[in-house]
């Protein structure tokens, strides 16, 4: 994930920023340290080659390496970067972007919503590519940071504020964000993943994400439903289609879809699955999810259920 | 130093000497108001916690030599990491700074035989003491803050952080600012009205400028950290709602009341560093510095403009883009100053005859760093850039370049440079250089990956990172190059500690030095200087007739005061000669005070009110004891 490999407008520009500023600051280290060198060599010979002992020519030497040249160095630094760069990274013009994706940070993961449908997921964020995607982010609790560098700079989500970012990703490719703002216990393992799709393929995601979770027919994963309903896992998680309600972990309607667990701990993998829900404080400790002890056959039971919601 | 001393002479140095002895043993130290013996006491105090700091950042550097390591649980990192910031900038750099070397150099720098208040510059020692302890029976306790130095809310609120952690911080930051508020007073008044007659605002070294502009920046910067800490200590132990959204409060408030402060402690920390390059660079080139009237206005400068800049540490915070864009402006124009200094300096040592002596390598190290420190910090005025790189791993890279390699070198290098002084014996110079070399590469070995790491995507403040993000070389290195650091810095301390006991006698001025201090014994006298200097230059030590002068004055009694515990008031502007000013003498009021009012945020912290008012009233019922003129012996 690095800002580095650029993968949209607005972190080409960042990037080449960078290699701009890289260059000039390059050329002014070595200037400096050449002084230090020559000072170095001449250290037995008072005043400088050429000009010998002057003091007024030394107090022009600070003037111009100490402010007539910076002065211009820092003009144009700030017209390219803060009045120009700046345009490609600021939040969109209302109405600029074709899709809008509410982005909220919890203590730590990521819940994604995409207003006008029922689609609510968790630490995936899917989106069409070659196109304008205004994120609204917002925060849960803490302040948190929604960042994807190779598609642009951050943002930070702070509590009673929406803060917008667009994301137009060039190329179909998925693409790891972090949160940037430290967050408390877990904020090494607040991670998450942008799916830039055709567009085609990212409705048909978007579709499948609306629709409520299918009713489980192997017998273990309807025992698994009823452990998930009566054992404490739907105080806090909601199952669209089900009476999971809860709203303090995330949206599990379609984690059997999903890649990873636990914001980009885990991979998700039944296995995985059963480690992560079994001890959840070995995995990740100090995360809000408690290890509810159920025993080793209602565990099973739960992730056949939950390795059904596809 | 076998010259016979004429018998009148010695006479006025033995009633001199009679006048200003203070107690020996632990009692004097305790009761001490000489502005070194409390330097020496800030010295070794701040040592210690930069110890302390130093641990906890091998700790967290331990955690992280490799992917998901577990030497610290995400709890403990969380602490360790807050604790290592708050330990570093509030209990190491600044006390070290400003405490010791403050305290040490500024009387004897400008001719004067104490600080103007001598019982509040000790107070403002044991406040200091026992407000890092406070600070540390948190940590210790499995209780330190949490929340990262800057400590933001809401995180920083009850809800999220409810134990005892942040009160820990929060109140031994009010605690621990009483100190430095008195001390920045103190110095105030010190360098405006207790300079030599002679020494006019022009003709005062560089060094002391700096910490007159350090000293006013604080004034102006800790309230806004105060009422910020204070407003948090309400809502958590009072239930207010200044940070609380869902009650009309406002997060970003903390952000800024924080950084209102924030930015100009940077300076804070830096620009006494620079005050102490300016002192080891013409003594070292043999010149005197290059632009001298625009580096003084320059260190003041920066000091200013400190103040205006604070909202580039929030560009991710979602503001308003005009109020970005002035930010960013205003950053950039405050590199103006440092840029001025920077070639000052370089084109002084290009321009003399340099000597590279141990205390000039750390301040030729200093310059390199600050260099690449200075550059790095440009590119966070390119709001899109600061957008994309902050709260990664190249902001620690950078900050590191500005805080350890910009004002801890020189604090290094000026330990050197006054060893000296202070203690009369000479460090072992190939040990100093051997020393300088280690910590110049550990430095740059563990800091300077941390930019790549930042431009590949790394965030700061992880207690851990997967494997395959590219992290995991890098991550090594800089462990491995923090080990090597702390092996150059245990050779600092170790080359100083022996060369205290079996260093050669060092004599007045082994570096035929710039500045007044070097005039006088080494290690000096209580009373610091036998006569008041005669001062017409910013290199007094350079104009060989005042000195001169001295000595005769010695010998005639003229200048001596040797009434009482006296020392001279000067004009504030052109340092005419004022008035006899009659010194204090120790005291065992300002610990004891310092004591109670250790009590009263203790019993605020356990939420005993009223024994922390109880406290409070101890606190107070000393000062007329403390205003007390004791009998003096003449």
């Amino acid at each position: 994930m690095s800002p580095l490999e650029p993968h949209s407008p607005a972190s080409h520009d960042i990037a080449a920023l960078w290699w701009g500023m890289l260059i000039v600051a390059g050329i002014v280290f070595l200037g400096a340290i050449g002084m230090l060198i020559v000072g170095w060599v001449r250290r037995d010979r008072r005043g400088l080659p050429l000009i010998g002992e002057s003091e007024r020519f030394n107090t022009g030497l600070v003037v111009a390496f100490g402010i007539v040249i910076p002065a211009v160095v820092l003009v144009a630094l700030f017209a390219i970067s803060d009045l120009v760069v700046i345009r490609d990274t600021e939040a969109p013009a209302a109405g600029s972007a074709s899709l809008t994706v509410t982005v909220i940070g919890h203590q730590w993961f990521w819940e994604a919503r995409y207003p006008g449908t029922p689609a609510v997921t968790a630490n995936e964020i899917h989106i069409p590519v070659r196109t304008k995607v205004e994120i609204r982010a917002r925060t849960a609790d803490v302040i948190h940071s929604f960042w994807v560098p190779e598609l642009n700079r951050k943002i930070d989500m702070i509590p009673g504020q929406v803060n917008r970012i667009e994301l137009d990703a060039e190329r179909a490719g998925v693409y790891r964000g972090q949160c940037a703002e430290f967050c408390g216990f877990q904020h090494a393992h607040m991670a998450f993943a942008v799916y830039a799709e055709p567009r085609r393929r990212f409705r048909a995601w978007l579709a499948n994400m609306s629709k409520p979770a299918r009713p489980p027919a192997a017998p273990a994963a309807r025992q698994g439903m009823r452990y998930f309903m009566e054992d404490g896992c739907a105080g806090c998680h909601t199952i669209r289609g089900t009476e999971a309600g809860g709203t303090i972990g995330p949206d599990l309607t379609h984690l059997a879809s999903r890649q990873t667990i636990a914001a980009d701990t885990l991979t998700n993998t039944p296995a995985n699955l059963l480690r992560w829900i079994e001890s959840p404080q070995s995995v990740k400790p100090g995360a809000k999810m408690p290890g509810l002890g159920l025993g080793a056959a209602r565990f099973h039971a739960i992730v056949d259920y939950l390795a059904g919601l596809r | 130093m076998a010259v016979a001393v004429p018998p009148a002479t010695r006479e006025r140095l033995e009633r001199l000497e009679r006048i200003w002895k203070e107690p020996s043993g632990a009692l004097g130290w305790l009761t001490t108001v000489d502005h070194k013996r409390i330097g020496i006491l800030y010295f070794f105090t701040s040592l210690g916690f930069f110890a302390a700091g130093g641990v906890e950042a091998l700790l967290i550097r331990t955690q992280l030599i490799g992917p998901n390591q577990s030497t610290l649980d995400p709890n403990t990192f969380d602490q360790v990491m807050t604790m290592h910031g708050v330990t570093m900038i509030f209990l190491f750099v600044v006390p070290m700074s400003l405490g010791a070397f403050g305290n040490y150099l500024v009387p004897l720098m400008i001719g004067a035989r104490d600080m103007a208040f001598p019982r509040l510059n000790a107070f403002s020692y044991w406040v200091y003491l026992f407000a890092g302890i406070f600070v540390y029976v948190g940590l210790l306790s499995g209780n330190g803050p949490g929340a990262g130095w800057f400590d933001y809310v809401p995180l920083a609120s009850k809800a999220y952080s409810p134990g005892p952690g942040i009160d820990f911080y929060a109140l031994g930051l009010i605690f621990v600012g009483i100190s430095t508020t008195a001390a920045a007073i103190n110095f105030i008044v010190t360098i405006f009205k207790l300079r030599a007659p002679g020494m006019s605002i022009n003709r005062m070294p560089l060094f002391c400028f700096a910490f007159l502009a350090v000293s006013f920046a604080l004034v102006f910067a800790l309230p806004p950290l105060n009422t910020a800490l204070i407003l948090l200590e309400l809502d958590r132990l009072l239930g207010f709602h200044f940070y609380d959204v869902a009650r009309g409060g406002d997060a970003i408030l903390w952000q800024n009341l924080f950084w209102i402060f924030g930015h100009p402690e940077v300076y804070i920390i830096i620009l006494p560093a620079f005050g102490i390059a300016t002192s080891i660079i013409p003594t070292f080139v043999r010149r005197r510095m290059v632009a001298f009237p625009m580096v003084a206005l320059a260190e003041i400068l920066v000091a200013f403009i400190g103040f205006g800049v604070w909202a580039h540490h929030m560009f991710a915070v979602g503001l308003a883009t005009a109020t970005a864009v002035y930010f960013a402006a205003a950053s950039l124009v405050i590199v103006i100053p440092s840029g001025i200094q920077l070639f000052a300096w370089i084109t002084t040592i290009v321009t003399g005859t340099p000597r590279f002596k141990t205390p000039l390598l750390w301040i030729v190290g200093f310059i390199v760093l600050f260099i690449l420190g200075g550059l790095s910090g440009v590119m966070f005025a390119a709001i899109p850039f600061d957008q994309q790189l902050t709260d990664t791993y190249f902001v620690v890279a950078h900050f590191h370049y500005v805080i350890f390699g910009a004002a801890v070198f020189p604090l290094l290098g000026g330990m050197y440079y006054w060893f000296p002084k202070v203690t009369g014996r000479m460090y072992h110079e190939g040990w100093g250089q051997a020393s300088f070399w280690l910590t110049f590469v550990g430095m740059n070995i563990t800091f300077f990956p941390m930019h790549i790491l930042g431009l590949d995507g790394m965030p700061r403040r992880q207690y851990t990172y997967p494997p395959g993000m590219g992290w995991t070389g890098l991550n090594l290195i800089e462990t491995l190059g923090s080990y090597l650091l702390a092996a150059g810095l245990i050779s600092v301390i170790v080359n100083l500690a022996v060369s205290f006991f079996r260093g050669a006698r060092a004599g007045n001025d082994p570096w035929e030095g710039d500045t007044l201090e070097w005039s006088t014994t080494s290690p000096p006298p209580a009373y610091n200087y036998a006569v008041i200097p005669t001062v017409s230059s910013p290199y007094a030590m350079w104009d060989r007739k005042d000195r001169e002068r001295d000595l005769r004055n010695l010998e005639e009694g003229e200048k001596v005061l040797a009434q009482g515990h006296e020392t001279v008031a000067t004009t504030a502007v052109d340092a005419e000669w004022d008035e006899i000013l009659e010194m204090p003498s120790h005291s065992p009021w300002p610990p004891v005070v310092a004591l109670a009012i250790a009590g009263v945020f203790a019993m605020l912290l356990l939420g005993q009110w009223i024994a922390a008012g109880v406290f409070a009233l101890l606190a107070m019922a000393p000062l007329g004891a403390w205003l007390w003129k004791e009998p003096q012996a003449t």
